[in-house]
């Protein structure tokens, strides 16, 4: 028996390589330090994304487009078994994952991970977190209860009525003047299909690039000599603490699903005013606030205008952090690129905080 | 603490103690998604298990035609011969499972599929690949309607 496994094993090691991937496991280390424990931010997006690929695909196989959108949810939430369960995962694990991904990017920010030669892992995660919003965005109308469908409405309101591209945006994501059938038919393709394919490769990428370059360390362990640094192993070690972390996050997750389901609303009627209390999801909230911020301030398209266009500087200059820190290449603190940092970080939570206040 | 025997020991203890916990797991998630999927299933098994199926007004159906209709979730056919007389019978082949139609100028039921030919009085296999009769149902006319239920 042995000597069929060790054949087998070997038949399949000449073919692909596998003893190559066992050394590369064995070998590779991830540093300890203080502040390990933002390392494993990264791994809980992952899993709450492989979360949402399997209850999405489980949620595909009952949810139904068009005009029996609505009714085939409620079908799910109330006659289907478990149905409920399958889809509050679905609608949890979507807020945890970006909550999670907002984590880690604010994590490798203040751990300056971002530097040479990191900056792709940088601009691909923060593709993963663009896409994940929108994700978010398109998933939130299929139901089509009135929350979705007025929310919907109201944040398509502000691309739609920008200068120029704003029409645009109206035929083409709208699919014309009033979210309709339409829109949800292509909001459900984009969700179910176009970000899913465009996401998978840039996380393959990403995930790739962090075992090429190793974990970053932040520049208080870099100012360390090495033989003052302690690793661990990544395998078994950080493996075991990484699937203990994923046991904790699916624990998490399964008590807010079963504690708090996803309400099923009312079904959605253009005619009938619009509910109280209409608002984005939490994730938008400061973008959101921004916009409505610079349209107090400043009359009409102007001021519209001027918040589309600082928040869109706000999140180039984020994007292009790597580029111009180059401070801290040399190990040390760079202290601006941290206050800048602390600024937004401080920004987000106020904006948040201020749009709640002001619904 | 010394000898080998207690390592040994607690290593399977915890080894035991982590078997189970995972294999709850395992319940956790594999039952509801497994009542998850089989869910239309058992709703069409508990729609199968109707006793009887009153069709409404069928009575006007003209001599020498045919109703096709549903026995829970079951395909069947109500067939009113030209001499007057009523019959019921299963419409799935039971052949391969195709829906199977009365042809009246034959006077026979056919199937589609590969040719399978039933009596239309007794849902009798006459020709072709089909192995069984089809199922007959007990046929009563009733004010208003036909009343269908199984033997």
């Amino acid at each position: 028996m042995k000597s069929k496994i060790d054949a087998l094993w070997k038949w399949l090691d000449e073919r692909l390589d596998l003893s190559q991937i066992i050394a590369f496991a064995q070998h590779k280390t991830v540093p300890q330090h203080k502040y390990s424990f933002w390392y494993y931010w990264g791994g809980i997006s992952l899993f709450l994304f492989l979360v949402q690929a399997l209850t999405g695909v489980l949620l595909l196989i009952y949810y139904r487009p068009g005009p029996e959108a609505f009714d085939s949810v409620r079908q799910i939430t109330y006659e289907i078994n478990f149905g409920w369960l399958i889809r509050s995962l679905h609608a949890w694990a979507a807020n945890l994952m970006v909550a999670s991904i907002f984590v880690h990017m604010f994590s490798v920010y203040f751990m300056k991970a971002y530097r040479a030669p990191r900056e792709f892992g940088w601009w691909s995660g923060m593709l993963l977190l663009m896409i994940s919003t929108v994700f978010g965005f398109s998933g939130y109308l299929l139901p089509m209860n009135e929350l979705s469908y007025f929310a919907t409405k109201v944040g398509l309101e502000i691309p739609t009525s920008m200068p120029i591209i704003g029409p645009l945006i109206g035929d083409i994501v709208r699919a014309g003047p009033e979210v309709s059938e339409y829109t949800l038919q292509r909001f459900f393709a984009l969700h179910v299909v176009v970000l899913p394919a465009l996401f998978v490769p840039i996380l393959v990428f990403h995930l790739w690039l962090v075992q090429r370059n190793g974990m970053a360390l932040p520049p208080s362990e870099e100012a360390r000599p090495v033989q003052e640094r302690k690793t661990i192993p990544f395998f078994p070690n950080f493996f075991m603490k990484d699937l203990a972390v994923w046991l904790i996050t699916l624990n998490v997750l399964a008590l807010l699903a079963v504690c708090f389901p996803w309400d099923l609303g009312v079904q959605a009627d253009a005619l009938k005013p619009a509910p109280l209390g209409i608002h984005p999801e939490w994730y938008f909230m400061s973008a959101f606030q921004i916009l409505k911020v610079f349209g107090n301030l400043l009359p009409g398209d102007l001021g519209e205008a001027m918040g589309v266009g600082i928040f869109t500087l706000g999140i180039i200059l984020w994007m292009l952090i790597p580029l111009y820190d180059p401070d801290s290449r040399s190990g040390e603190r760079a202290r601006h690129a941290t206050y800048f940092g602390l600024l937004v970080l401080a920004g987000v939570i106020v904006l948040t905080i201020w749009g709640y206040a002001a619904l | 603490m010394s000898g080998t025997k207690e390592t040994v020991t607690r290593r399977d203890f915890l080894r035991i103690i982590l078997t189970g916990v995972g294999a709850c797991y395992a319940a956790a998630i594999g039952y509801p998604l497994w009542r998850y999927l089989i869910s239309p299933a058992e709703q069409a098994k508990s729609l199968a298990a109707v006793k009887e199926v009153t069709l409404k007004d069928a009575h006007t159906l003209a001599a020498g035609s045919v109703l096709m209709f549903k026995f829970g979730s079951h395909p069947a056919m109500l067939i009113h011969h030209k001499d007057g007389s009523w019959v019921a019978l299963d419409a799935v082949c039971t052949h391969l499972g195709c829906t199977v139609q009365y042809q009246p100028d034959r006077n026979v039921i056919h199937c589609n599929c590969h040719g399978g030919e039933y009596d239309a009085q007794t849902g009798k296999n006459i020709s072709g690949p089909p192995p069984r009769p089809l199922r007959p149902y007990v046929v009563k006319v009733i004010e208003g309607g036909v009343l269908v239920s199984r033997v």
